[in-house]
C-alpha cells in the first residue's frame, strides 16, 4: 500500500502536465511502516528522452535526488512516469526496464480529462496493481 | 572494511573493485547500473579498475526507464 498527500499528487500532475506532449518522470521517497509505504518527498527529474513515448532519467539527476534523500533520512521508494496518451498500466518495455524489485513504479495517464494514478510493483518480470491512496496528512 | 552503501554501512573484506562489489550486493543486472563512489560518477569502462576503499561512500542505482518501443 502506497499513500501520499494531495499536495505531493499536486506536484507530479503538474510535472506530468508540464511536460506535455512528452512523457514526464521523477523519483519519490519516503518512509516504510510495516506494509504501508508513505510518500514524503517527490523529484521531478528530466525526461532526457524528450519523447511522448519513452522516458529515461540521467543518472547524475537520479544520485542527486538520492544524495537529497538520504540527507532527508527518507528511503528511495520508486519511479514515476506519465503516459500522455495511453491507460496507467505498464507497457512491456515499463516492465522489462523495472530493473529494481524493491521499487513502486507509479503511472499517471493523461489520457482523459481527469488523470489516472496507479501504483505497480514489477517483480520477475510481472506486474502486480498496488493500492495507491491520496490521503490529508 | 567499512564503506557505506546505499546508505547502510557493509562490511568487506578488502579493497575490491565496483564490479566485485556488484557481485557481492548480487546486483543481478549490472549493466544496467550506475555507481557513484564518494561523489563521483565512476564510467562502466571503469567499473573493474576503480577501487573501493575504506570508509568509500557508494551509491548504485539503476537504469530507470520505459516507454512503448524498446530502447
Amino acid at each position: 500500500m502506497l499513500s501520499l498527500s494531495p499536495e505531493l499528487y499536486g506536484i507530479m500532475l503538474d510535472h506530468a502536465r508540464a511536460g506535455l506532449p512528452n512523457e514526464a518522470c521523477g523519483l519519490f521517497a519516503g518512509e516504510i511502516l510495516g506494509d504501508e509505504k508513505i510518500i514524503k518527498a517527490v523529484y521531478c527529474l528530466k525526461n532526457t528522452d524528450q519523447s511522448m513515448e519513452h522516458f529515461s532519467m540521467a543518472p547524475e539527476d537520479q544520485f542527486r535526488a538520492v544524495a537529497d534523500i538520504r540527507k532527508k533520512g527518507l528511503a528511495l521508494l520508486g519511479n514515476f512516469h506519465s503516459h500522455p496518451s495511453t491507460p496507467a498500466r505498464p507497457s512491456e518495455e515499463d516492465i522489462r526496464l523495472a530493473f529494481d524489485p524493491a521499487l513502486s513504479y507509479l503511472i499517471i495517464s493523461l489520457k482523459d480529462a481527469e488523470p489516472v494514478l496507479k501504483s505497480f510493483l514489477i517483480r520477475g518480470k510481472l506486474a502486480a496493481e498496488e493500492p495507491v491512496s491520496i490521503v490529508r496528512g | 572494511m567499512i564503506i557505506t552503501a546505499n546508505g547502510k554501512q557493509a562490511e568487506i573484506s578488502g579493497q575490491i573493485s565496483v564490479s566485485r562489489l556488484l557481485e557481492e550486493v548480487k546486483v543481478e543486472m549490472p549493466e544496467y547500473v550506475s555507481v557513484q563512489v564518494n561523489d563521483e560518477i565512476i564510467s562502466r569502462a571503469d567499473f573493474d579498475t576503480t577501487l573501493i576503499k575504506e570508509g568509500s561512500v557508494v551509491e548504485f542505482l539503476y537504469y530507470m526507464g520505459g516507454g512503448v518501443y524498446p530502447c
